[in-house]
Order: structure tokens, then C-alpha cells, then sequence
């Protein structure tokens, strides 16, 4: 088995050129492999967890009619002061309540449709999508916070200034339209400029009070400590709560985005398959040649007792070194290219697209070690099997004709 | 030449594993190319078509500054006679006046805000496939009349022949209300505006909002998208100064980025395929060279130009190349035009298509340009990794190179 590794490796240098060629095509190949799939890993990644803090959840408890008709109407069954005992000291990583309903704001100059949110501001300081570092003014200082924070963009719309006075106008369970002032005591960045029109947010008592519906939320929003594994803490959330409440994981809530995962999941295989086969042509390609310059050769070592099986061995491990320094290089040339972006890439020239399929303007590289290993283990086994071929061909051959054979 | 060619086509088959498994790896790329680049172009043109005919149009004349603020105060002024002395002016294409505005919307039961649009009755069907949609009752016609989307009826709870309470303010920052009838309900499948939009005559909401006659947009399509820089042009240059036309890349920038955002990965991805192709021809050209080197060394030696050499090399990797355009133009055409006719479907893809405003199965089109861009690309990728090889011929000693082993 030595002999046939030594052999091996001396015979991939027999003609360098062409094994420095195939080197740079697999590392490039390598390469691209995996920095691609970190670059889609690291989107997708991005975009649910950017997600998950605007569903926002891994679970959610609410209403069944909720979904369908998300409005003060269909409050979640349960008061708030009893949602509390109910959550504690599960081991849930975060959670929290809040009254989510839909609002129109106006301004002294101009009006818009908005999602009211009465929140918890401590709890939600685990998980929110406001930007907490770049809040111009200041953050919800608790329950019965009787200001608003609004987003920066939503500021715009509306032409008003920090610390200027808006009215939202909302429905009362019983139809009716309910309306209050509130001073603007904060402004915020959220990284998708959308969410900065969308959401408006006060305390969840001040809301409470303002709707007529004291001690009652829309949802109770739990996080566990993994977005892909959300059974078990759906499973808990379920055991709390009796059946006329309906409890869904974020996968259910936002089926973009759990389509989303699913679907990455699956390209990046694709395209780890498709690459190695761009590739198999060359390196099939190479192994043939060198097969073909050797055939004299082979016939000598056939004619001298070598068993064909020795052969085969050693076209195969010939090919399999050349892909393990490819693999080898590839990986150290991807692991480089992710660290020169440790902050990330800035796509911010296309920001309003990524915000159109959810993601972020900082495109973060993510290099999952699972998605390094399904690369190379997919090159090595498919390499294995693509240099079987012409490595069965060398070892069938007649050693007389071979030993004849003229070029 | 003649001779030249025929030299370079019986060298091919000399090797005609290795010369096929070349091919192998051009085509093989090339089909990816076709079948992807057509796939994707044609998904892009239904994204632009399905987003701009369903509102916004393929341009908007509009006041400075309103596509950025949407503010209600930045008007267009006598927008109705506007839009008819364009529509004069420009039979081809397809003219609608409109106003709108934010309202908090109540039924009996339920209030939401919306935005309301004040439109043409007569000619909005032609600018938008709103109006087309209307599943349920009619489209507006005049006075108190309003058409909503199927989600804002379900979550109003509320049917045609139902009133609509509307709240909002006018254009001077007054009071606005008005109770409306439901006429229509339409499905869009666009769940942005089967949520949150209402329509209704623009006379009506010119007199509900304060407008004096003004409004906020009008929206033009023309013949077709491909012409639509054309009579932007034209149209242009009879807007008075300070108004503003817009194309759909300003009105819908997300639509444009999503499209490049996705091209440049794409086109990632191309460029891996195309430099692991150039790579297999390099790989092969090289070694076509260096066995040949004795033989090359003769017929220098019998007085043939070293570029004549280099030539017949690089003829040898353009026929494989053209083998590569034809096999991988056909096979990826047959692939493209068999889901041309089936439709394709990725598994799990339904909610983003929604997203896009795209049905779940699409059907791949093909076109000249999609079907010989990417096998041409290679073509020209192989052709310049020959050069190292060709040129490689300039340095080879006629003497040495016959004594080589």
C-alpha cells in the first residue's frame, strides 16, 4: 500500500503542468463551492433571524382567528397577568406578550396605515428589530410608557419632528373608533427600511388602556434557543395553553420564510453537485491522459507480476491526492475569502431588492462546518467513483500489447 | 485554410476520449447556461410584467418630490385635462388620471387603514389590471362608489352593497369623511394591494379631499415595456418643467434590485462554471501541444511558421468549441422548450413566487439571445486559454523539439 502511494504521488508530478491545472481548477472549484454556500448560508440565516424578530418569535400563542383577521376582535383568550405564571420557568430563552393591532397616524401634515404595537419594552429588548444603539431620542421606558417610538422613515413620511405630538386612531372591540395623542419620545433604525413604516410602538398598558381592553394581549411571543429546532418549545408553549388557543412556529407564521430555509437547504446540495460535475469532465480528463502516456509502462509492471488490482489502487489514490490538495486548498482559499468580510458584504446598492426577498443590505458570510464537510465529502466520494473508470480500463490491460504499444 | 482545417479536425479524434470528455465539459455547462439564463429572463419579464400591469404602470407623471414623499399636498394640477391631451397626443398607449390618499377605513365591524385611490372610471381599465379582477359586483362609475380587494373584504367582514366609512384628511390638512357603497371586490393575488387599497371615482375623491381639480399621478403604459423608453421620451418633452415623469425602475426600485441583486448572483455562479470549463480546455490544449512537440518540431523544421502552428491549436479547440455551441444550444433548448410546454416547478418554491408576484409553475421561454449567450461566453472562455498553448509554440526550437522524447 505504501509503494503504491509513493508511486502515486511521484506520478502526479510526472507532468506537472497539467497537475498544477487540475489543482487550480479544483481549489477554484472548492472555492467557489464553499464560499458560495457560506454567502447563501449567511443570507438565509440572516433573513430568518431578521424575520423571526419581526414575526416575532420562534412561537407564537394567539388567537385561531387571529391570523385571518389580525385585530383587537380576536384577543387571545387568556389575560395577560395569567400568561406570565404560565411562561416562567420553562427554560424558554426569552418571551413576552403584546397588543398588536392595526392604526392609522397622522401627523399635523399627513396620515398613514401603520400596525399598532402596545410591547413589553424590557422584555422585548431581548429580541426587538429596533436598532437599540441608534435610537434618536429615547426607548419605551416600561408597560405604561405613555410615548411613542416611530421609525425613521415613518418620520419622514409624516414631516414631524422628535417630540412633536401624533394621533393614532384605532378600533375598540366594539367598533368604535378610538383616538389619542401621543408625543413622539423616540425615533428608530430597523435594518429593512420597511419595518420603519410599518411599526409603531407604545406601552402595552397605555394601549390597553386606549382600546378599552385592560389585561388583554393579541400574542405571546417565545423564543427557544434555536430557530431550526422550535418542536420542543412549541410542544412546551402547547401544554400551557388549553385548545382555544392556536400555537404555531415561525415556519407557520411566515411561510416565505420557512419555505425560504428549506428551499437554500436544498440549493446548496445542487450546487455543490454541479460543480463537482463541471469538474469531473477535467479530472476524468487528466486521469485518462495519464493513463495513456503510461500504458507501456503499466504493461511492464503487469508483465512483471504488479496485480491489476494495484493497478486500479494506484489511479485511484493518484486521483484522490490530486482532489485531497484540491480540497485542501480550496478550503484554506475559502476560509480566507469569508475572513476578509468580517463585517460582511455591503449590497446596500441594491438594498431595496434584498428588502423585496426580506434580506438585509449587509450581506454576512456564514461557513457552517456542516456545509464544508457535505462539500468535501461529496468531492471525495463523487471523485472516488468518477476516477474508477479509467482507473478499471489501466488495469485491464493486456500487458504484451501494452508493452508493445507505440506512441 | 482548407488544409489547415482538416489538420486540426483529424488531430481532435487522435484523442477522441479526451477530445469528448472536453466537449463533455462544455456541454454540459452550456445546457446549465441555456436552461438557466432562459428560465430566468423569462421569470424576470412576468415579475416586470405581473408588477407594473397590475398598478403602478410603466411610468408615472407625478409633482416633484411626491415619489419620494407621497405627500397628499404635492399635486398634480388639472390632472383630468392633462391626461386627456396626452391620451391625444399618444393613442398607442394607455392613460389614467389618479389621486390618492391614507383614510381609516370602517365597516359595521371592523376599521383598517387603507389607501384610497381616486381613479378614471373610464380609463383605468386600460392602465390597470384592477379594475379587470373585479371577481364580485362591477367596477366603479361615478359618485359614492368603491371597489376593495378580497382580504380587505374579509377582514372587514364586509360584501358588495355594504357602506364604507372613510376618515382621513384632505389635501389642506382638513377634515376629510365620506360613506361609500361597495360595488366590486377584486382578487389580485398580490396580497399588498388585496389588503390595503380602495378605488373610487377620482371626481368623487377631488371633492372629498379638497383637490380643486388636481391629483397625484398619471399613469402611462406604453405599447409595450420594450418600447416604453421610447415614448418616455416623447412624453417628456411635451410635460411642462415641473413635472416629473418616472419609469418603473424609479416607481417600483425594489423590482429593478431584486432582478440585479439576483443577476449578479447568478452570474457568480456562470462565472464558476464558465472558468472550471476554461480550465478542461487549458488542460487539454497544453497537453495536445506538449505530445505533440516532435511532431510540431518536424514541420517547423519543414519551414511552416511557428503562427501557423499556433493557429491550427487554436482551430483544434474552436471546433471543439462549436461542437460545444451546437450539442449544448440544442440540448439545453429541448430542456428549456420540454418545461416551455410542462411548466416548471421548484419543490416548496410557492411562497416566494407569491412574493414576486408570480405563479407557482413557470414556463421557461427561449430566445436567440437566451439560447446562444452562454455556449457563445464559453466559446470565446476556451478560446483564450488556447492562447497559452498557442503562443507556447513561438518559443519551441525546431532542433530540440525533434529530439524531445
Amino acid at each position: 500500500m505504501r509503494i503504491l502511494i509513493k508511486l502515486a504521488w511521484r506520478n502526479l508530478f510526472r507532468n506537472h503542468r497539467r497537475t498544477l491545472i487540475m489543482l487550480s481548477a479544483i481549489t477554484v472549484g472548492v472555492w467557489a463551492m464553499i464560499f458560495m454556500t457560506a454567502m447563501t448560508q449567511g443570507m438565509v440565516s440572516q433573513m430568518v433571524h431578521d424575520g423571526i424578530s419581526v414575526i416575532p418569535g420562534h412561537v407564537q400563542a394567539r388567537n385561531p382567528n387571529y391570523g385571518d383577521d389580525p385585530t383587537v376582535n380576536n384577543l387571545l383568550p387568556v389575560p395577560d397577568s395569567g400568561i406570565a405564571g404560565r411562561l416562567e420557568g420553562r427554560g424558554f430563552s426569552s418571551w413576552s406578550t403584546r397588543l398588536s393591532v392595526p392604526a392609522v397616524i397622522s401627523s399635523e401634515r399627513e396620515s398613514r396605515g401603520v400596525t399598532l404595537l402596545g410591547i413589553d419594552p424590557e422584555r422585548e429588548a431581548d429580541f426587538t428589530f429596533v436598532d437599540l444603539e441608534t435610537i434618536d431620542g429615547r426607548y419605551l421606558e416600561g408597560v405604561s410608557d405613555q410615548g411613542v417610538l416611530i421609525g425613521a422613515k415613518l418620520l419622514e413620511r409624516l414631516k414631524t419632528r422628535l417630540g412633536n405630538r401624533i394621533v393614532l386612531m384605532s378600533q375598540t372591540p366594539d367598533n368604535d373608533i378610538a383616538d389619542r395623542g401621543f408625543r413622539i419620545v423616540g425615533v428608530f433604525n430597523a435594518k429593512v427600511e420597511l419595518w420603519e413604516e410599518t411599526w409603531v410602538l407604545t406601552g402595552k398598558e397605555t394601549l390597553q388602556t386606549m382600546l378599552g381592553v385592560p389585561d388583554q394581549v393579541t400574542e405571546a411571543i417565545v423564543f427557544g434557543d434555536n430557530y431550526r429546532q422550535v418542536d420542543e418549545v412549541a410542544d412546551s408553549v402547547g401544554d400551557v395553553f388549553d385548545n382555544s388557543v392556536s400555537v404555531q412556529r415561525w415556519t407557520e407564521l411566515d411561510r416565505y420564510l420557512g419555505t425560504m430555509l428549506e428551499v437554500m437547504d436544498g440549493f446548496t446540495l445542487v450546487w455543490v453537485v454541479v460543480i463537482f460535475l463541471a469538474l469531473s469532465f477535467g479530472l476524468v480528463n487528466t486521469l485518462v491522459m495519464a493513463v495513456f502516456e503510461r500504458v507501456r509502462e503499466i504493461g511492464l509492471m503487469l508483465a512483471l507480476g504488479m496485480r491489476p488490482s494495484s493497478i486500479l489502487g494506484q489511479i485511484v489514490i493518484e486521483s484522490m491526492l490530486l482532489l485531497i490538495i484540491g480540497l485542501a486548498l480550496g478550503n484554506v482559499l475559502a476560509w480566507l475569502s469569508v475572513s476578509a468580510f468580517p463585517d460582511g458584504i455591503d449590497v446596500s446598492i441594491v438594498a431595496k431588492g434584498m428588502e423585496m426577498m426580506g434580506a438585509s443590505s449587509i450581506l454576512m458570510l456564514d461557513l457552517r462546518l456542516q456545509d464544508v464537510v457535505l462539500a468535501n465529502s461529496v468531492v471525495l466520494i463523487l471523485g472516488f467513483l468518477a476516477s474508477l473508470s479509467p482507473a478499471w480500463r489501466a488495469s485491464r490491460y493486456d500487458p504484451i500489447e501494452a508493452i508493445h504499444k507505440v506512441d | 485554410m482548407i488544409l489547415t482545417l482538416r489538420l486540426a479536425w483529424r488531430n481532435l479524434w487522435r484523442h477522441a476520449r479526451r477530445t469528448w470528455l472536453t466537449i463533455g465539459a462544455m456541454v454540459f455547462s452550456n445546457v446549465l447556461l441555456v436552461f438557466m439564463i432562459s428560465f430566468q429572463f423569462s421569470v424576470y419579464d412576468l415579475m416586470i410584467n405581473n408588477s407594473l400591469r397590475a398598478f403602478s404602470g410603466h411610468m408615472q407623471v407625478q409633482a416633484p418630490g411626491y415619489i419620494d414623499d407621497g405627500s397628499m399636498r404635492q399635486t398634480v394640477a388639472e390632472i383630468v385635462p392633462l391626461a386627456s391631451r396626452l391620451r391625444q397626443d399618444f393613442p398607442d398607449a394607455d392613460i389614467a388620471a389618479r389621486a390618492s390618499g391614507f383614510v381609516l377605513a370602517s365597516s359595521e365591524q371592523r376599521s383598517y387603514g387603507i389607501a384610497v385611490y381616486g381613479v378614471e372610471p373610464a380609463f383605468e381599465p386600460s392602465a390597470s389590471s384592477i379594475p379587470g379582477l373585479v371577481t364580485d359586483g362591477r367596477f366603479v362609475e361615478s359618485g359614492d362608489e368603491v371597489i376593495i380587494g378580497t382580504v380587505l373584504a374579509r377582514n372587514l367582514r364586509v360584501s358588495v352593497g355594504d357602506e364604507l366609512t372613510m376618515l382621513g384628511s384632505g389635501r389642506d390638512g382638513s377634515f376629510a369623511a365620506a360613506v361609500m357603497t361597495i360595488v366590486g371586490i377584486f382578487d389580485s393575488g398580490i396580497p399588498d394591494l388585496d389588503r390595503s387599497i380602495a378605488e373610487i371615482p377620482l371626481a368623487t375623491f377631488q371633492e372629498v379631499f379638497y383637490m380643486r381639480g388636481s391629483g397625484h399621478q398619471i399613469v402611462i403604459n406604453a405599447p409595450t415595456i420594450d418600447s416604453a423608453s421610447d415614448y418616455r421620451q416623447r412624453i417628456r418633452a411635451l410635460l411642462p418643467d415641473d413635472l416629473e415623469l418616472h419609469d418603473w425602475t424609479a416607481l417600483q426600485p425594489g423590482l429593478k434590485q431584486a432582478i440585479t441583486a439576483d443577476l449578479s448572483s447568478s452570474f457568480f455562479v456562470y462565472g464558476v462554471l464558465v472558468i472550471l470549463v476554461a480550465f478542461s480546455v487549458l488542460n487539454t490544449g497544453l497537453m495536445s501541444v506538449l505530445e505533440r512537440t516532435r511532431e510540431f518540431g518536424i514541420l517547423m523544421a519543414l519551414g511552416i511558421a511557428p503562427g501557423r502552428l499556433g493557429r491550427l491549436v487554436l482551430l483544434e479547440t474552436a471546433l471543439m468549441g462549436a461542437i460545444g455551441i451546437l450539442l449544448g444550444a440544442l440540448l439545453g433548448g429541448i430542456l428549456t422548450a420540454y418545461f416551455g410546454v410542462t411548466g416548471f416547478v421548484v419543490p416548496g418554491m410557492e411562497e416566494m413566487a407569491v412574493r414576486f408576484n408570480l405563479p407557482a409553475r413557470l414556463y421557461p421561454g427561449i430566445s436567440v439571445v437566451t439560447l446562444f449567450a452562454g455556449p457563445f461566453v464559453v466559446f470565446l472562455v476556451s478560446i483564450l486559454a488556447t492562447l497559452y498553448p498557442a503562443f507556447r509554440l513561438n518559443r519551441l526550437q525546431p532542433v530540440e523539439a525533434m529530439r524531445a522524447a
